[in-house]
């Protein structure tokens, strides 16, 4: 496999909070009846919950979110995306399922600092102030489609679309500029 | 600007976060119809000052389309509700004619 | 004369001196003035002109209802035109200049006189400005144009930045007066998530000026204790310099911060837009003050009453010597007791009502001040400052009694609840009589999502003007001593004559005397949101706050009829002017709109592309080597891409994914030929349309494997035609077992181009292309090289072409080695112009160049890909209408030029005769229209009358000017009708 490379190879800036290109996420697709036995069981395989409506659960280094009733993201290393995306797919091949490796489609992003959801308040029209942990929530940023979680202590993950990573990084970065904290 | 509540995945979200899909439930006609039934699919739309039925879709949110019953003079939003049925049910009929006792119904 | 007073001042810091300028004159005030307390403490009493007759003008208020005060602020490109004077912030070093006047302030020779401006009244542009036609242009709109707009427009790009903010709570309190603090502090005890916001600097509003007790505490000690309280909240959130623009549906609220007006260029957003969701609004926007109308009330030096008393009490400074104040109400006395408290003089009162015993009016009169009741003012003497008042009967004509030595005359006409907020979406007022003010109907407030009353009114602004009433309606008590009723009195004297009517000012800025309403009235103006038009009452940048209710009154007066039967005009906002800047906040320059880059897009960007922008994203046009014109690159592009091979950047293809048991029953409904039909391994070409009929996308489909299909769409349409899948199966066919997924942007996808693209191919490796394996409108997977590709045979140019597509993160450094690898085959990249002269050439159709939302895929010949043996499709019934099937729908065709030039784009082809409408009849139209280096000459095709059955037919186009370009009508395919050399 040739070198993979992300959409903005892990960019940062520096405000007051640290916004960052997240590198290469792998992320899957997974489109199916939720409260399937065989989709429970397929991703049980992979030590994996199904999440309740918008919930993101996190375990043994992969999240898998909670995206629509019928729609699953599973978010995991880039480079066991393929493999595991063909796993799935055979687990639930005679089940009426959807799996797809939208990796390359997707851009991550991490707001680190006590101000973070500072940065989104300036963005998305969500009330990110109760948006609880372990719950993604699917909005916008500005004018593009964006979705973003606690992913840690002072810290929100956010994903968009990859051919918009450098609008949404001009986003991130004059929105976290150095003096226009709100409170 | 509106805000609704989105009965596919719950969230309460403003107006931007969704795309407006016009009036709701349509019946479709196709080949075989006839020209009356087609026009009446294809271009007559209802227009009324008050109770009236209508797609949107959560298009910057869970990505379903769902139905909303609103008031188009006072935007009072009497229910949202899953686009999957071909007319409104009983119980969201039930909550308008609460509010509007003078709404002559659906149809 | 105003000058600064030698002690008090509760918002000025005497300690923080600062400097400014005044049409370049030094001037000095202190950290807390306004740069209208610092004007009127450095003596500076006359501050600009009027808009219409250019009268000089001063200051009239203290607050946002300011309509003369309007300075430039700044210089180059951070010059500010327009800027209020009595709500900016005085900061070091701030540059003012006066507006409306040439070429001094002191010296107008635009000041219309006293006698010219009876020949400019109400609708005199309506009037006047009729015929003849042929003037507008060269004399009125000239004339218009230089006298239209205040201030002067800054020539540079806004230097600063500015961002919105989106907030959410359970209870938003505009107002930060008494009463905006006490409805926070028992949302707040409550639990709430609480906004508090107050649009200038200071808690506290007017109380702290006007006095009393709360509570049982000094006004000033129970409003610093509520600070305290709420300060310490978590759950209530406070900023001052935060106005509340507009109450929109569903509570959505329009804040407009001020941030960085004092330190411009400190880097910080200079203005921030809050976008607040409110659960409820409380308005507590307290109210404002009424001036009286009366001749010469204009003058510089005339002020409201509260202004004269902020400007003593608040920033120490005193707006005249001697005073006469003129009033029809108690509070108005007030002022009195503050200028006596100061060491000035009040020369006299003149009170419109016959009889004076209110407690305030006792204790003025005890202090030895002469109050003249049942008196009026008949006019004020001086022309750029006050220097006196005659005093008339109110009741009579305006025949002088007296006249009064003064500088400076304190106005009250009574107060007017700020009802804005209410009032924008939909709270409806009531007229009180006993108080002469329109105030909130709590019965029919504004509505929100639930259909109850979404907004609440406290305080002044429900009317609740003394400090009791205000406190009270929160159930707290306070006292401010008890005042008598008003009388309701609009104009001095009430049987003013003409003369005196024609000076009487309403609107300050529009120079509206009470003469332009009546006349107005007399015309047959009965709407008041006409005479507003008419008489431009209300329509200058402080909207009326000052005195559109008396305008209101002086109407309702001249149509015989009661106030509440004129109505109100609409209160809209925003309620003060908001910048454009925070409008716009960060999309501006780069951020302006979203911009979609392909995972190659660096390299294009590296070798000088020329851009043409296709949706959000911006493909290569060409790629011009040093010194080509576009034309010439585009021409070379074609030529190699003909001859060897080129390649094309297609990533932004739409790339859809259909699976499932129904997925064929699915794309047969959605594509006009069959799909369902394709066998696991093959491509095919597909259309889709609207219910209308009209062809709306078209694209390769490639079945994957049994129930999956990929579905290719045009570059602008991946988005709209997902979201087409979704919609059909989520509100038609439900019960359908089918999965959609958009993996546009999941695939770097390149086509290599030509009849070396095979070789290009088999230099990297690994994958058999041979055509034996790969035949044309086949697919295949596996690697190509290093990559994990899949691999399209299909041709948009007709040469033989591959389509590749590697994951997004890969799309790149396959680019790159293919361009290593081609370089001995000579390999270049070409752009979107190239691709579509070279699809031209071969006939193939283009979405959005053929296609414009009204033409079906029969009047393209495209009948060849529509199933016959479907029952149904989209858009199949529409396609039965009688107009689809006219024969006389324009059909495609190519054209050829005889003399080899290119038809311009949008040509028609005129027929004989004129239409119904008496427009040239016509026969037909170019869609695509190029000059081909392939053939040699002008190319294009064309929607045609008959088309094509009249191959041969030489008819007429459109040229550049007057010149028509003749064109035969010819097979749309130019090259290669065979197919040859795509299927090698």
């Amino acid at each position: 496999m040739s070198e993979a490379v992300s959409a903005l190879s892990g960019q940062t800036h520096e405000g007051f909070v640290t916004v960052s290109e997240a590198g290469l996420v792998g992320m899957i697709s997974i489109r199916s009846d939720l409260e399937a036995k065989g989709l429970a069981k397929a991703l049980k395989a992979e030590r994996l919950p199904v999440p309740g409506p918008r919930r993101i659960e996190t375990a043994n280094g992969r999240s898998i979110a909670w995206m629509s009733p019928d729609e699953l993201l599973l978010i995991c290393a880039h480079d066991e995306a393929p493999a595991l995306t063909d796993r799935l797919a055979k687990a639930l091949a005679g089940d009426h399922a959807l799996v797809v490796n939208v990796s390359d489609a997707r851009a991550m992003f991490t707001i680190r600092g006590d101000k973070a959801d500072q940065v989104v308040m300036k963005l998305s029209p969500a009330d990110i102030a109760t948006l609880p942990e372990g719950e993604i929530r699917r909005s916008r940023t500005a004018q593009v489609a964006a979705a973003f979680w606690r992913s840690g202590e002072s810290e929100i993950s956010l994903i968009s679309f990859r051919s918009v990573a450098g609008y949404v990084m001009g986003l991130l970065e004059v929105s976290a500029r150095e003096g226009s904290d709100l409170f | 600007m509106l805000t609704l509540t989105c009965p596919c995945c719950g969230v309460i979200a403003e107006e931007t976060e969704f795309a407006p899909g016009g009036e709701a439930h349509l019946k479709r006609f196709g080949p075989g119809s006839s020209d009356d039934e087609f026009e009446g699919y294809l271009f007559a739309r209802k227009n009324p000052k008050g109770v009236h039925f209508e797609r949107w879709r959560h298009a910057y949110g869970c990505g379903k389309w769902f139905l909303a019953a609103r008031d188009t003079n006072t935007l009072e939003v009497f229910a949202t509700y899953k686009a999957q049925t071909t007319e409104p049910p009983a119980d969201v009929i039930a909550k308008i004619k609460a509010k509007r006792p003078d709404w002559e119904g659906y149809k | 004369m105003s000058t600064r007073l030698s002690k008090g001042g509760r918002l000025i810091d005497r300690a923080k001196p600062l400097a400014f300028t005044f049409n370049g004159k030094p001037m000095r005030g202190f950290a807390g003035d306004t740069l209208a307390s610092a004007l009127l403490g450095g003596g500076q009493v006359m501050v600009g002109r009027s808009f219409k007759y250019h009268r000089p003008r001063g200051i009239v208020a203290s607050g946002a209802e300011e309509p003369n005060a309007l300075v430039g602020l700044g210089r180059n490109a951070r010059f500010e035109p327009d800027q209020r004077t009595t709500t900016t912030e005085l900061f070091e070093g701030a540059e003012t200049t006066s507006q409306n006047h040439w070429p001094s302030l002191d010296f107008d020779i635009g000041e219309i006189n006293n006698t010219f401006y009876k020949f400019l009244p109400a609708g005199f542009y309506y009037k006047t400005f009729m015929a003849p036609r042929a003037a507008w242009k060269h004399l009125f709109e000239p004339i218009i144009r230089k006298s239209a707009g205040l201030g002067g427009v800054p020539k540079e790009a806004d230097p600063d930045r500015y961002e919105q903010v989106y907030a959410h709570c359970d209870v938003l309190v505009v107002g930060g007066g008494v009463a905006g603090l006490a409805a926070a502090l028992k949302e707040g005890r409550a639990g709430k998530r609480v906004w508090l916001i107050e649009q200038t600097p200071n808690w506290g509003g007017r109380t702290p000026v006007d006095g009393g007790q709360i509570d049982g505490h000094d006004a000033q000690n129970w409003i610093d204790s509520a600070l305290v309280e709420l300060s310490s909240m978590e759950n209530v959130t406070m900023r001052t310099r935060l106005m509340a623009a507009g109450l929109h549906d569903h509570g959505y609220v329009i804040g407009y911060e001020n941030l960085a007006d004092t330190t411009p260029g400190d880097g910080r957003p200079r203005h921030r837009l809050w976008r607040i969701r409110a659960g409820h609004t409380i308005t507590a926007t307290g109210a404002i003050e009424r001036p009286l109308a009366f001749a010469g009330n204009d003058v510089p030096g005339v002020m409201l009453a509260s202004a004269v008393r902020d400007y003593i009490v608040n920033w120490a400074v005193s707006p005249g010597d001697r005073t006469v104040l003129v009033t029809n109400n108690d509070d108005a006395y007030r002022t009195a007791l503050a200028i006596l408290d100061a060491g000035l003089t009040v020369s006299a009162v003149v009170d419109a009502r016959e009889e004076t015993h209110g407690a305030l009016p006792e204790a003025v009169k005890a202090r030895g001040v002469r109050v003249l009741e049942g008196r009026g003012i008949a006019k004020v003497l001086g022309r750029k400052g006050v220097s006196g008042v005659e005093i008339c009967a109110q009741a009579g004509e305006g025949g002088a009694v007296e006249m009064i030595d003064c500088d400076c005359v304190a106005m009250s006409g009574g107060w007017s609840p700020v009802v804005h907020l209410w009032s924008h979406c939909g709270g409806k007022l009531t007229w009180d009589d006993a108080r002469a003010m329109f105030r909130p109907d709590p019965n029919r407030p504004p509505t929100g999502a639930d259909g109850t009353g979404m907004a609440t009114v406290v305080g002044a602004a429900n009317g609740d003007l003394t400090l009791s009433e205000a406190m009270g309606g929160l159930g707290i008590g306070a006292a401010s001593g008890e005042e008598a009723p008003l009388a309701p009195v609009w104009m001095m004297p009430a049987g003013a004559p003409d003369a005196l009517r024609f000076k009487s000012f309403l609107d300050y800025q529009n120079d509206v005397k009470v003469s332009d309403v009546q006349l107005a009235a007399r015309e047959g103006y009965e709407s008041v949101e006409h005479t507003k038009r008419y008489t431009t009452l209300g329509m200058a940048t402080d909207q009326g706050k000052l005195s559109n209710i008396n305008g209101l009154a002086i109407l309702s007066d001249a149509l015989g009829q009661p106030i509440p039967a004129t109505g109100t005009t609409t209160f809209r906002p925003p309620y003060t002017p908001i910048s454009l800047g925070a409008v716009t906040a960060e999309a501006k320059g780069e951020l302006f709109q979203p911009l979609r880059r392909t995972p190659i897009q660096s390299w294009h960007e590296a070798k000088g592309a020329h851009w043409e922008p296709v949706g959000h994203w911006r493909r290569p046009y060409c790629y011009p080597k040093s010194g080509e014109s576009h034309r010439d690159a585009v021409n070379r592009e074609i030529t190699n891409t003909r001859k060897n091979v080129g390649m094309l950047d297609a990533s932004t293809l739409g790339k859809i994914v259909v699976k499932g048991p129904d997925a064929g029953k699915f794309l047969d409904m959605l594509y006009t030929n069959m799909m369902s039909t394709l066998p696991v391994g093959k491509c095919r070409y597909g259309l889709m349309c609207n219910e209308n009929g009209f062809l709306m996308d078209d694209g390769v489909v490639a079945r994957l494997d049994e129930d999956t299909w990929l579905c290719h769409t045009t570059s602008g349409g991946a988005d709209h035609i997902h979201g087409w899948m979704e919609d059909w199966l989520q509100c038609e066919w439900w019960d359908w077992k089918v999965y959609t997924a958009n993996l546009t942007e999941q695939y770097a996808q390149i086509a290599v181009v030509g009849p070396k693209s095979r070789e290009l191919l088999e230099r990297l490796g690994g994958m058999d292309v041979s055509k034996e394996t790969l035949p044309f409108m086949k697919w295949t997977e596996g690697k190509l090289g290093a990559f994990d590709a899949r691999i399209f045979r299909i041709s948009f140019s007709g040469e033989l072409s591959y389509e590749i597509a590697v994951p997004a993160s890969q799309g790149l450094a396959l680019w790159q080695a293919l361009m290593v690898e081609g370089e001995a085959l000579g390999v270049m990249p070409y752009g979107t112009e190239a691709l579509h002269v070279m699809r031209a050439e071969k006939g193939f159709i283009m979405i959005g160049d053929e296609t414009d939302g009204t033409v079906i895929p029969q009047d393209l010949g495209l009948n060849w890909a529509l199933s016959k043996k479907k029952t149904d499709y989209l858009g199949k019934r529409a396609q039965e209408r009688s107009h689809m099937t006219d024969p006389n729908r324009w059909k495609l065709v190519g054209l050829e030029t005889l003399d080899g030039s290119v038809i311009p784009d949008g040509s028609h082809a005129p027929a004989d005769g004129f239409n119904a409408n008496g427009q040239r009849n016509t026969q037909g139209r170019v869609t695509s229209t190029y000059y081909s280096p392939t053939i040699g000459k002008g190319i294009a095709m064309g929607l045609v009358l008959n088309g094509p059955d009249r191959m041969g037919e030489v008819i007429e186009f459109t040229g550049e000017g007057e010149e028509m370009v003749k064109a035969r009508i010819v097979d749309p395919v130019f090259y290669d009708k065979d197919g040859e050399k795509q299927n090698v």
